[in-house]
């Protein structure tokens, strides 16, 4: 059941046994998987298969039903090094970027202020911030206020912060909603870099990740069949 | 589009979250200057609860009479149950718009200690909503014919009391944020916890207008106060987590 892998990549997180039911429906079902530093792992599947609540069980945000998650825990010197999302959560949680269909954005603060609020409270340095909103072409709006902004800027702004992210674990909710086409090879340069610098990214989208689909990418595909298969 | 640099831009190749800057103070400060700024842009909600303790409290001689003993052996009453009221009317708004446009997600998988950003939200509702009834409320106890011995007592009920009022409020606002009305359900979960700071505050400013010493009620309230400020946060993070869910 586990991807593929370089053999020295790390471990960073591991799915056992997943069970999810939602509304009486079983969307998934003991599903097991490994993620290793340097993998991109895209979650498929038909809209209310489940990917949303596949990404929020592993970020902790939701319980599974059955089953755990596991991390690479680096503060614990415990022979085995996985631990439990929910038992060292803080710690994890340092380890963790995750991106929703909701952007959190504040319509009444500044494309600036939401970006340095949204890096200062994950932690990160705020240093390279006017940098980050010239990497998402947001240069010259950074004193607009938010809620004047279109779909796609409003996205945009909350998509800054990756590029200030310490946090290896990134788990992606659909990131590519209302980007434009060269928005979605940037945010794939992004990927490939970030998964180049050890990091993982699990994500959903619907689009083909045509400059990730030779490299790292692997696939995770949920459907209503509950068959959960791999490639 | 200029083609972005497709590099992170912390060029350390350092993904060890060790480089997180992370502090009690910083995170409280961070969300409570970011609440305070939605606030002063969207004045609604300093005003509104504001305007609520106005009108109830003017309709009130209007509606009784004017005659100055009635409304002097009332007006701790009035007062108390018009902050109560005011504040009820704010709290929806606590959580309820970062709940909607998924900032609260993000503040819990922040990897500050929630308890420390909800504290700092619930300060912010409070500077936003309770300080202002605090510096409004001598000037309507004017018209209410407050007794003159009180005033002290009601500014220090109402700077201890308040704040309870924004604690409680909050752990019943994270309970019922997921819910689609929850308004009803707010009510009947908080206003039971509002009823001893209610008792207690009035009873110490009518203490006050009789010249007795008030410092027994005082020490309730500020009991009630250290309490909440203790543990509300706690409970506010556990009724957030099971409200996301």
């Amino acid at each position: 059941m586990t991807p593929s892998t370089t053999p020295k990549a790390s471990l960073l997180l591991s799915a056992k046994n997943l069970t999810c039911i939602r509304q009486d429906r079983l969307l998934f079902d003991a599903l097991s998987f490994d993620v290793f530093a340097g993998d991109i792992i895209q979650v498929e599947g038909p809209n209310g298969s489940g990917k949303t609540s596949l990404l929020r069980i592993l970020t902790g945000l939701s319980q599974p039903y059955e089953g755990q998650v596991l991390f690479q825990s680096t503060a614990t010197h415990n022979k085995e090094n996985l631990q439990a999302i929910t038992r060292y959560r803080e710690e994890y949680q340092q380890n963790l970027l995750y991106f929703g269909h909701l952007s959190g954005i504040k319509g009444e603060m500044t494309v600036e202020e939401n970006l340095s609020f949204n890096i200062a409270l994950h932690g990160d340095n705020t240093d390279g911030q006017a940098q980050a909103l010239t990497n998402v072409n947001l240069m010259g709006f950074e004193d607009n206020l938010a809620s004047n902004l279109s779909a796609g800027q409003h996205r945009r702004t909350a998509l800054a912060r990756l590029y200030q992210s310490n946090a290896p674990i990134w788990i992606l909710d659909e990131p590519f909603t209302a980007i434009d086409k060269q928005g979605v090879s940037d945010l794939e340069a992004l990927f490939l870099a970030h998964a180049q610098r050890g990091g993982c990214i699990i994500l959903t989208t619907h689009q083909d990740l045509s400059a990730l689909a030779n490299t790292q990418l692997k696939k995770i595909t949920l459907d209503y069949s509950n068959d959960i298969a791999f490639d | 589009m200029t083609l972005a640099t497709s590099t992170p831009n912390n060029k350390d190749n350092n993904l060890l979250p060790m480089s997180k800057q992370l502090s009690y103070r910083r995170a409280f400060s961070l969300v409570l200057k970011r609440d305070l700024t939605i606030a002063l842009r969207h004045r609604d909600d300093i005003i509104n609860p504001l305007l609520f303790f106005v009108i109830v409290i003017t309709l009130f001689p209007l509606g009784i009479g004017p005659e100055a003993n009635t409304l002097s052996r009332i007006a701790p009453g009035i007062i108390w149950v018009a902050a109560l009221l005011a504040t009820l009317l704010s709290l929806d708004r606590l959580f309820k718009a970062d709940f909607t446009d998924g900032s609260l997600e993000q503040m819990l998988l922040s990897p500050h200690p929630i308890f420390i950003l909800v504290l700092a939200k619930i300060t912010a509702h409070w500077l936003i909503t309770g300080l202002p009834l605090i510096l409004m409320a001598p000037l309507l106890a004017v018209l209410l014919h407050l007794d003159e011995n009180s005033y002290g007592a009601l500014i220090i009920t109402l700077f201890l009391g308040t704040p309870v009022l924004s604690l409680l409020g909050a752990i019943g606002v994270a309970l019922t944020v997921g819910i689609k009305k929850g308004g009803v359900l707010l009510s009947l979960l908080v206003l039971p916890l509002y009823i001893p700071v209610l008792i207690f505050a009035t009873s110490a400013i009518d203490t006050a207008a009789l010249g007795l010493p008030y410092s027994g009620q005082l020490a309730i309230i500020a009991a009630l106060f250290f309490g909440s400020l203790t543990l509300a946060p706690f409970a506010v993070g556990a009724a957030l987590k099971v409200s996301t869910n």
